[in-house]
């Protein structure tokens, strides 16, 4: 399961073999294996990766999708102008609202439900399961149509409070309630994932400690802190990078929910990517989509530090 | 990518056989916490299913009414007659079948080179898989869309499933899977003088059930609810799949027309609803098995 190359394939067991000659062998075959694998990728995932790059050096627009000469070198024109432009800074802090209160509320949501169900029940846990993983495996576009009837002015969550004497806002429209609604609902779409995901943790702490915990008389909520969640660590660090990257990606729910408004308070960087493209500006949304590209980057490499020290 | 602590799958998906020394008795409040919440989790499903059922002049009164007063089938049929749905939902599962397909293919086979097979350059091609594993669509879309303008292949069926045939995810989760399959297997067969073609087609694959099930599952969902790509090369309704023709739809002319809006959701939403509900068990070996969605 963890990412350790397992140190018994490169080994040939039988004692009398040539291993120079049989590793040339398998060299050959091998690269048969990964070869329509290897072309596919390099055609549509490592060119475009490297293309996505060299193209926001430069002032590609769809005007020369046809005329490839016209092209001309910029250096760091785009970028330049994208940091100077208000309206992708506004979505760079969108963004990172989205992923450092969206992030927390959905790793302490999934971890209760996850804590509940591995400690708390004996009975239904695959109903529940099953329950709060459904909306995971659903289309984000579909589900935030859903949502956007029910945060609707007179939709199902206004007329819900309106039962306790709650006038609620117009949530999508409101400038202030408009990314934490689209927050909210990406909560309730991801805390499925990372509930399996701690739910496995959870059967990894060692049943032992809980028991010595018990003996010593600590409490249920001592033992939370000093024993379940030091050795919860990797899981959560590890939820956090896969939400982290998940969320800094958000597009389906702004243009379906609010086509980045009101004002551009819900406009993410993904949807600024989209609309320039829109425009056009084929080389102008490259530069962006890697700024983009760079956040993920950093959060991968944390995470793979993170395995990397418990290999 | 990987769970690093996490036990083998039986200990997620088994649940009733391990008892807790905590757990004195059945704690009532908690299943009713948990039942609430459950509750909240599916209710947007419920509503979703009830609106695509009521009337236009139903879901316009107030106070909101929970049950449709009186149920009617038009927003459906309206959907498919004026709206064609049974098109988008031809092309997403068209497309979903050829990239299930090709990623079964080529992930099995690479991974099969990576967990038993000795070769040089072999850690490079798996850096390579890792390295990917969380390039996001959003990275990739613009050269990609000017390669398959220069192809010609906008608007196409090979447009929209040539970037998925394949996916790192796939081939880390088989070789993850091969690799704890025993290797005296494949010397057993060497030593019988069966290629490694053979081997492959013979011993290993028909090992990988499942392992090909979660992969299966993954990708299909994955290409069934993908969004952004076919929204920037699918430029006209007839190659149109179900999550860009009811986004478009959504914030066009139909935008105010709930009824119809909830409909469309529920064919995007309900057959994967089914599908989870009947094979869950895979689905979270899924995780499991790669730690990813």
């Amino acid at each position: 399961m963890a990412l350790a190359q397992s140190p018994a394939v490169g080994k040939a067991p039988g004692p009398a073999r040539k291993p120079r000659s049989r590793r040339s062998r398998q060299t050959l075959v091998a690269w048969g294996f990964a070869a329509p694998f290897l072309i596919l990728f390099v055609i549509f995932m490592a060119g475009p990766i490297v293309a996505s790059l060299a193209m926001s050096f430069t002032d590609l627009t769809t005007r020369d999708l046809r005329s490839p000469f016209g092209v001309n070198f910029v250096g760091l024109e785009n970028y330049i102008s994208l940091f100077n432009d208000g309206r992708f800074v506004r979505s760079l802090v969108n963004t990172a609202l989205f992923v450092l209160l969206g992030v927390p509320l959905t790793m302490a949501l999934a971890l209760l439900v996850a804590l509940a169900l591995n400690n708390g029940i004996t009975r239904f846990r695959t109903v529940f399961r099953v329950g709060y993983y459904a909306p995971v495996v659903t289309s984000i576009v579909a589900v935030a149509i859903v949502w956007r009837f029910i945060l609707q002015p007179d939709g199902l969550l206004n007329g819900f409070l309106g039962v306790f004497g709650i006038a609620g806002p117009n949530w999508l429209e409101d400038e202030f309630w408009a990314l934490p609604s689209l927050i909210f609902m990406a909560v309730w779409r991801n805390i499925g994932t990372l509930m399996v995901i701690f739910l496995a943790g959870l059967q990894g702490v060692p049943r032992e400690h809980h028991e010595a915990a018990m003996v010593d008389g600590a409490s249920p909520v001592q033992r939370f802190w000093n024993v379940t969640l030091p050795a919860m660590r990797p899981p959560i660090l590890f939820a956090a990078v896969i939400t982290g990257i998940g969320f800094l990606q958000f597009f389906e729910e702004p243009y379906v929910m609010t086509s980045g408004g009101p004002l551009d308070a819900t406009l993410s960087t993904a949807m600024y990517t989209y609309d320039q493209f829109g425009f056009g500006n084929y080389s102008y949304a490259s530069a962006a989509s890697y700024v983009l590209f760079l956040a993920i980057v950093v959060l991968s490499l944390i995470q793979f530090r993170l395995l990397g020290k418990k290999d | 990518m990987a769970v690093s602590t996490a036990p083998p799958v039986e200990a997620v998906t088994g649940t009733r056989r391990r008892r807790s020394p905590m757990r004195q008795r059945p704690r009532v409040w908690l299943y009713v916490v948990l039942a609430v919440g459950m509750i909240a989790m599916i209710l947007p499903f419920v509503w979703m299913i009830l609106g695509s059922f009521k009337t236009t002049a139903e879901i316009r009164q107030y106070p909101l009414n929970f049950w449709p007063l009186e149920p009617t089938l038009d927003n459906y049929t309206e959907l498919f007659v004026r709206l064609d749905f049974a098109t988008f939902f031809a092309n997403s599962l068209i497309v979903a079948v050829f990239v299930t397909a090709g990623n079964i293919v080529f992930s099995s086979m690479v991974g099969y080179a990576l967990a038993k097979l000795d070769f040089a350059g072999k850690k490079v091609l798996f850096m390579l898989v890792l390295g990917t594993l969380m390039v996001p669509g959003v990275v990739t879309f613009v050269p990609l869309f000017v390669l398959t303008a220069n192809l010609g292949l906008v608007n196409s069926y090979p447009g929209l499933i040539l970037p998925f045939l394949i996916a790192p995810l796939g081939v880390f989760l088989m070789r993850q899977f091969m690799l704890s399959l025993p290797d005296e297997l494949i010397e057993a067969a060497r030593i019988d003088g069966a290629s490694e073609w053979r081997i492959f087609l013979r011993v290993i694959m028909p090992l990988c059930g499942p392992a090909v099930a979660t992969l299966t599952i993954l990708t299909f969902l994955a290409s069934w609810n993908n969004f952004l790509w076919p929204l920037v090369v699918a430029t006209s309704e007839d190659r149109y799949t179900l999550p860009v023709a009811l986004a478009l739809y959504s914030v066009g002319q139909n935008a105010a027309e709930y009824g119809l809006m909830m409909a469309g959701a529920v064919v995007v939403v309900v057959p994967i609803l089914l599908i989870f509900v009947l094979l869950q068990k895979y689905f979270v070996q899924g995780i499991a098995l790669t730690g990813i969605k």
